[in-house]
């Protein structure tokens, strides 16, 4: 069956199960793999996109779902690396290991296109559905606040 | 060090991303080889080289080295020291994963052992590429090479203003011998301009857009996907499999079994399901019905492993050490105490799940695999593909965690078995999350008991320490049984704590769960059993515990390392007293709290590494939060401060991990837990606001992967204590044990 939706941008057309998860299509059929597997069950937030400007968990999601939405996914959150949240997360060095890290910006834009300046139990909220086993979780909440200075004008 | 440095330089070169011409200079970075015997047994010569500086005409250095980055960090700070001895600008280092060599017996990465070990081979890599560069320039300029130094990247002659960029005198340099590593001059330490300050990651830009490439993460032309189902009892094997509904599954290409391996690397075998994609296959095994020959652990569970241990607990153990006579200061003590601490075994869980992509073909095989022992799935691959060695290409790729799970063979091997019979086509085995939760290499379960006793003057005048658990050395060694307290101890053994009477005995624990090398390996349990009771005897003295503490340590005195004298380094009790004190300073110890937060402090030395920490803690409405953690680490010489934070602070959260909710527990001879669901993490909203401060220090540097994991936990619930009065001494923590 043929499910046709936008992805980053552009219109995106795959012929698959319809109870594929979207994460699959991605990184399988169509080799996007910035978005991740971590379990299957939408209880880690690894494999977070947007679908109509919300995060959602791409791997309980079937591609039939997105028939017709709006899908961004890592890769297409900004041209060059230079969103408000992804520039806080270098400088503010969060990523180790790394591998959550596409699903964490990913729920962290969420977050401030819902809630510009989040305070810290908002943020803890928000994002308490992904989860980091190096552990950067502070530097997260850090680069989040910062993030949100850089959205509303405020350089270094 | 300058054996054969023509020949490897040109089969190099030839063979090398690094392009072919310029300055090169093959060295050696010593590999962890840490407590695994069975990766130690084909103990070879180490091949001259390693690790590669390269310099090319266009005036790019890189360094090319077989190290695997797994979060800690280790692609920034060692191209640091690198960067800082050869005195470059650091913007104009790159850093490239080489390809494991088979002439070359790596053992790997882990043990906290990068930083430590590579820091000498690496300055004295910077410092002779430097003194070639500088003898290439005065010849050029033909003048004296002491009236030339390096700066910048480049070689500058003081009194004419020269500057030749290493570009340009690379090839010069190249046709030079290279310096005798032992002698080439060192930079003064006064001098260093990179070594010492933060230092972003340099692949912080690529794990910030998705970029990154995990194994998880390789796409190669035609490849298939695949997964395993392997039988859920430890021991148990394959008995029968209908494939038939799996094999309609759209996509399923191909199902059937794979061996077991009963010895290391130890591989349950099972069920392959070969698919066009990770969907098909996961969909094609949720389709198989299978009998499993269940084996003989089938009645083992936590239940029968705690009454194991209590019984052993019960009756004397080997005996590990034995200073003075704590049985009869004991008996003649007025003053005494006893305790019993018990762990649970507990899982990785790296969010990447094990992965590995193997492509075998008639004449040479290709793997890529996150790896923290590439070499180990080198010879996995090679031994199923009957190739020899060097016909096995293995890529390392980025880890999404490595905490010594990814140490193991298992995988790789899973994976070969499989692409053997793909006909040429690549293959990725990915292990799902229950996969990953089910077939770990736990921390082992662990139970202690001890008994102290005080003299009247509050001085410590016995430690007993018994132990009985299920050894890693006992998975590993083929003797292990015999030497089963090897590595079961760490500083448990060698206690900072004046004692004339000083006992420790061990008995292993039978299980048939498998076991491994965890973040911080026995100091994640030994660490906590010291720290509390030593607090738990402070609290018996009537005294502060940072105060008993720090007397009952009392001199400036090196204790040997007991298990390890002679390669061991010694404890250092100023250092130890060092990171108490800063810690304590930092975060005002002696200054009261508000009504309803209590502080805790716990300090353990591990892996050559000093550190403490203090925790402030409250308890409402039945939820115990973690308000702070005040951390003082000694490393020695600090590389990247910021670095070493990030370290520090992830090693509190995975510490924390295995006290604050869930175990893995045993039932039926099978873990019981499955996915994130029944083995809770910690998250955002349990992440305390955690400070790290170091100790200003010129001593060689040490790791920090590790050591920051042993402290948190004692450090958290000895401030439960001082807040309510009651001691946790089983994990997780339970609601009844809290309340």
């Amino acid at each position: 069956m043929a499910i046709s939706f936008t992805l980053n941008g552009k219109p995106e057309t795959v012929e698959v199960d319809p109870q594929m998860p979207l994460l699959w299509v991605l990184r399988d059929s169509l080799s996007m793999t910035g978005t991740k597997y971590g379990c299957g069950i939408a209880l880690c937030g690894s494999c977070t996109v947007h679908i109509d400007g919300q995060a959602a968990r791409s791997c309980i999601t079937p591609i039939s779902a997105v028939q017709g939405k709006k899908v961004t996914t890592i890769e297409g959150l900004s041209e060059d690396g230079n969103h408000a949240v992804q520039k806080a997360w270098m400088e503010i060095d969060v990523p180790q290991c790394g591998y959550c890290q596409s699903g964490q910006i990913m729920s962290a834009a969420a977050l401030l296109s819902e809630k510009p300046h989040p305070t810290d139990a908002e943020i803890d909220d928000f994002m308490s559905g992904n989860i980091c086993r190096c552990g950067t979780y502070q530097r997260i909440r850090k680069a989040i606040h910062r993030a949100a200075e850089l959205q509303s004008g405020k350089s270094a | 060090m300058t054996m054969s440095q023509t020949l490897d330089r040109r089969a190099f070169l030839k063979n090398s991303a690094a392009g072919g011409t310029g300055l090169l200079i093959g060295f050696y970075l010593p590999a962890y080889a840490g407590v695994d015997p069975a990766a130690r047994q084909e103990e070879k010569e180490p091949n001259p080289f390693n690790a590669w500086v390269h310099v090319s005409p266009d005036n790019r250095v890189t360094l090319i080295l077989a190290k695997s980055e797994m979060g800690q960090g280790v692609m920034t700070s060692l191209p640091m020291i690198l960067a800082d001895e050869l005195c470059l600008e650091w913007k104009s280092v790159s850093v490239q994963q080489a390809e494991t060599d088979p002439e070359i017996y790596d053992l790997g990465t882990g043990g906290s052992s990068s930083v430590r070990e590579s820091w000498l081979p690496l300055r004295q890599a910077g410092a002779a590429a430097r003194e070639m560069l500088i003898t290439a320039a005065a010849k050029r300029w033909n003048v004296n090479p002491n009236t030339c130094h390096a700066k910048d990247g480049g070689v500058l002659h003081g009194s004419r203003q020269d500057y030749l960029t290493y570009g340009q005198l690379a090839e010069d340099a190249a046709r030079l011998p290279i310096p005798n590593f032992h002698t080439v001059p060192l930079k003064n330490p006064a001098d260093f301009t990179i070594i010492g300050h933060s230092i972003p990651r340099l692949d912080a830009a690529e794990k910030s857009t998705g970029k990154a490439k995990f194994g998880i993460d390789v796409r190669q032309p035609g490849m298939l996907f695949a997964t395993l189902a392997q039988c859920p009892v430890f021991g148990g094997k394959l008995k029968s499999f209908d494939a038939s509904k799996a094999k309609k599954v759209p996509g399923v290409r191909d199902v059937f079994a794979i061996d077991p391996v009963t010895a290391s690397p130890f591989s349950a075998g099972g069920v392959a399901v070969v698919a066009d994609s990770t969907w098909a296959a996961m969909e094609g095994r949720r389709a198989l019905e299978i009998q499993w020959d269940e084996g003989p652990h089938i009645n083992e569970s936590s239940e029968s492993l705690h009454q194991q241990f209590v019984e052993n607990a019960s009756k004397p153990g080997k005996i590990v050490r034995n200073d003075g006579d704590a049985d009869a200061a004991l008996a003649s003590s007025s003053k005494k105490i006893e305790a019993a601490y018990e762990f649970p075994f507990a899982p990785h869980a790296t969010m990447e799940p094990m992965n590995c992509t193997v492509q075998i073909l008639p004449d040479r095989a290709e793997a890529w695999v996150p790896s923290q022992g590439p070499q180990l799935a080198q010879d996995m691959i090679a031994s199923v593909a009957k190739l020899p060695r060097n016909k096995v290409v293995v890529h390392t790729t980025l880890m999404g965690g490595g905490f010594g799970r990814r140490y193991q063979g298992d995988f790789p091997l899973q994976a070969a078995q499989i692409a053997a019979k793909t006909s040429g086509k690549p293959v990725m085995l990915l292990w799902t999350r229950e996969d990953d939760m089910q077939h770990d290499f736990y921390r082992p379960a662990s139970y202690n008991r001890l008994w102290g006793a005080l003299d009247e003057k509050g001085n410590l005048a016995a430690w007993k320490h018994f132990q009985t658990s299920t050894s890693i050395q006992a998975v590993w060694h083929p003797n292990g049984e015999a030497t089963a307290e090897k590595g079961e101890f760490g500083q448990a053994i060698f206690i900072p704590y004046n004692t004339p009477n000083y006992r420790v005995e061990y008995t292993l624990g039978k299980s048939a769960v498998p076991r491994a090398w965890w973040r911080s390996v026995e100091s994640s349990s030994s660490g906590f059993v010291v720290e509390t009771f030593i607090d738990e005897l402070a609290h018996q003295a009537g005294e502060d515990p940072l105060a008993f503490r720090l007397r009952t340590i009392g001199s400036d005195r090196k204790i040997p390392n007991f298990e390890n004298p002679k390669e061991g380094k010694p404890l250092d009790t100023a250092r130890q007293k060092g990171v108490l004190k800063l810690a304590a300073e930092k975060a005002e110890w002696d200054k009261p709290l508000p009504k309803g937060l209590a502080r805790g402090i716990a300090a353990f030395y591990s892996f050559d590494t000093y550190a403490a920490c203090v925790a402030e803690v409250s308890f409402k409405d039945s939820k115990l939060k973690i308000h702070r953690l005040v951390y003082a680490v000694d490393v020695g010489r600090v590389i990247n401060p910021d670095g070493v934070r990030a370290q520090v602070e992830s090693a509190a959260i995975y510490g924390l991990s295995a006290g604050l909710y869930d175990a893995i527990t045993v039932k039926g001879g099978r873990v019981e837990q499955s996915n994130f669901n029944d083995y809770e993490m910690p998250r955002i909203p349990d992440a305390p606001l955690t400070e790290v401060h170091l100790i200003d220090s010129a001593d060689a540097p040490t790791g920090i992967g590790e050591p920051g994991l042993p402290v948190v936990l004692p450090a958290v619930f000895n401030a439960f204590f001082a807040l309510t009065g009651k001691r946790i001494r089983r994990f997780p923590a339970r609601a009844e044990d809290l309340a």
